[in-house]
């Protein structure tokens, strides 16, 4: 009984995933999709032909969202692991407030924090460029890295290192041998959060960027807002096969499902 | 073959003292236990020598050489913890072959296999921490120490965590390597009967500091105050006064020259049954190999262990042979 409701619960979350994806891909080849018809009249590859074709930019924006959200990624994971570490392992005075602080910007509205940021970027001089997308984009996704981090090293127990230290490794040698296995399985899922909310900023993007880093998100707001809903299904499909494939690769963490089902 | 020395050393963390004031020469070769109730500062005081931890006062010395500055690696001690801590990730021969990967090592692989031949783990180097059982983690863990020739090897609680077969099989394994390789070997524990039977000197550690060292007899012979001669299942004590020639307590006049106020005791196995003096069995428990008893003389209540008896008189006699006896000054003199 627990294992069909399993079942039944997995099936549904893979469904819920995927129906609403549907109507994309059939917008992305259809010519022409008015209201009560329940399919296209006409199919097309003239979308996709535009989304790939230098001219719409698609492919170039798609570059620049990866570099961006691996770069935003590498740099959450550097600061994350020592931060989740402190925050895991230790206690410290005023443990509580750094804690309400990391959280702080889940919490507070992105746009009220671009805003706000907006100015200070400006006198800094980190606005119109990928450099400043990067920085804002740690906002968001440092909370994700740092409070993941935490957890996992809660479950770590640092007399593995005291015990690697004593064989004589060296602090690099513990990192690498004794810590980095043990935290790896979190650090990877982490990682795989950090690159997806970075994948999915979209106000931030604008407003630091200025309108002169165009990432994927922007791209493919244009496209809808400009009724092009052939090319921005074919954008959205795009857009969306990173968060399936991170999906596939966490689905047996996050799920708890076995190699069984 | 290191001799070990620390000096005046001291851990303070905050306010809290862990370890207020232990000095203690280790012989070259020597098994020394560091024995004394939980939270004593027995498992800093190793953390110390080991390097793990740094002291707030005072000096580890191997040899003479004061090794404060140097490195686990350096100093060549090597710890192995209580709950074994084989690396999850890495197979039992991959554990055991750790410390030399770390030096580079080129050829560890025969090594690794003598090592587990020592430990008779042979053939289980392919496995899993996960799928040894406590006793043979154990010994792995033992082997990941041995197989860097460690000048000193430091051991906390070594058999904590084993059932009472497995303690004395690792027991034994423990006494033949250290003797065979004439290790250097501190080892911390709680439990007296380990150290007795482990170590060649005792350090009883309590509050922080070191309250007698010695061989592992004289804690039962020669206690230092009456903290350790409980420690050690000392429970007869008669409180009284010496005066050079003998000791005046309620017991009568016993044949010791000691002189000032204190405590005389006498362990409850060196009391001989039949004797000048007269006591009242109070109880009795039969241990099996031994009985208890519970006696009085007067108002004072003596323990005896004695050989099993069927039957025992309700009144009896006792002799307190005088090499049995054993004088504690009071320690404000």
């Amino acid at each position: 009984m627990a294992r069909l409701l399993h079942r039944l619960a997995v099936w549904g979350l893979i469904l819920g995933l995927i129906a609403p994806l549907l109507p994309l891909i059939i917008w992305s080849f259809a010519r022409g999709w008015r209201f009560p018809d329940l399919l296209p009249q006409a199919w097309s590859g003239r979308a996709w032909a535009y989304a790939l074709s230098d001219i719409s930019g698609v492919l170039d924006s798609l570059a620049l969202t990866v570099f961006i959200a691996l770069t935003v990624t590498l740099i959450s994971a550097v600061i994350g692991v020592p931060a989740g570490r402190a925050l895991g392992l230790h206690q410290f005075r005023g443990k509580r407030i750094v804690e309400a602080i990391v959280l702080a910007p889940l919490i507070v509205p992105a746009l009220a924090v671009a805003l706000g940021l907006h100015g200070v970027f400006i006198g800094l001089g980190l606005t119109g460029g990928i450099g400043g997308v990067i920085i804002v984009h740690l906002i968001p996704v440092l909370p994700y890295m740092i409070l993941i981090m935490a957890g996992i090293f809660a479950n770590f127990d640092p007399a593995y290192e005291s015990q690697a230290r004593s064989l004589g490794a060296t602090p690099l040698q513990i990192f690498i041998h004794v810590t980095l296995p043990a935290i790896f399985p979190g650090l990877m899922v982490a990682m795989l959060f950090a690159f997806l909310v970075s994948w999915s900023q979209y106000i931030l993007t604008l407003m630091i960027g200025g309108g002169r880093v165009i990432t994927l998100p922007l791209v493919l707001f244009n496209f809808a807002t400009s009724g092009r809903n052939d090319i921005a299904g074919a954008i959205a499909v795009i857009y969306i096969l990173p968060a399936i494939l991170i999906l596939a690769l966490t689905a047996r963490r996050v799920t708890g499902m076995t190699g069984r089902i | 073959m290191t001799a070990v020395t620390l000096t005046h050393l001291r851990r303070d963390y905050g306010v809290k003292s862990a370890l207020r004031d232990l000095s203690l020469q280790v012989g070259s070769g020597q098994m020394v236990a560091l024995l004394g109730p939980s939270g004593c500062g027995k498992t800093t005081a190793l953390k110390i020598i080991a390097g793990l931890d740094a002291p707030t006062a005072g000096d580890v010395a191997f040899d003479g050489v004061s090794v404060l500055d140097q490195s686990p690696a350096a100093r060549g001690a090597v710890m192995v913890f209580q709950n074994h801590l084989l690396f999850p990730h890495m197979t039992v021969a991959e554990n055991i072959g750790f410390g030399l990967r770390m030096r580079k090592e080129p050829k560890r692989a025969p090594m690794v296999a003598a090592m587990l031949d020592l430990v008779q783990l042979q053939g289980l180097g392919a496995r899993k921490p996960s799928e040894l059982s406590g006793g043979q983690a154990q010994r792995a863990a033992l082997a990941r120490a041995l197989i860097l020739r460690p000048k000193v090897l430091l051991l906390d609680e070594p058999l904590s965590n084993l059932d009472a077969n497995l303690r004395h099989e690792m027991r034994g394994l423990i006494r033949k390597v250290q003797r065979e390789m004439q290790l250097t070997t501190i080892l911390v524990t709680h439990d007296q009967e380990e150290a007795v039977v482990l170590a060649d000197q005792i350090a009883l550690i309590q509050d922080g500091s070191l309250q007698q060292f010695g061989a592992p007899q004289d804690f039962f012979d020669q206690p230092r105050s009456i903290d350790v001669a409980r420690f050690f299942g000392g429970v007869n004590f008669v409180a009284g006064q010496g005066d050079g020639r003998a000791f005046h307590c309620s017991l009568g006049a016993l044949p010791l020259p000691v002189s000032g106020r204190g405590v005389v005791t006498i362990r409850p196995e060196n009391i001989v049954l039949g004797g000048p003096i007269k006591a009242r069995l109070v109880e009795r428990r039969y241990l099996g190999t031994s009985t208890r008893l519970q006696v009085a003389v007067g108002a004072e209540i003596l323990e005896i262990i004695t050989a099993p008896k069927a039957d025992l008189p309700s009144d009896l006699t006792l002799d307190l042979p005088a090499k049995a006896l054993w004088f504690i000054p009071d320690a404000n003199g």
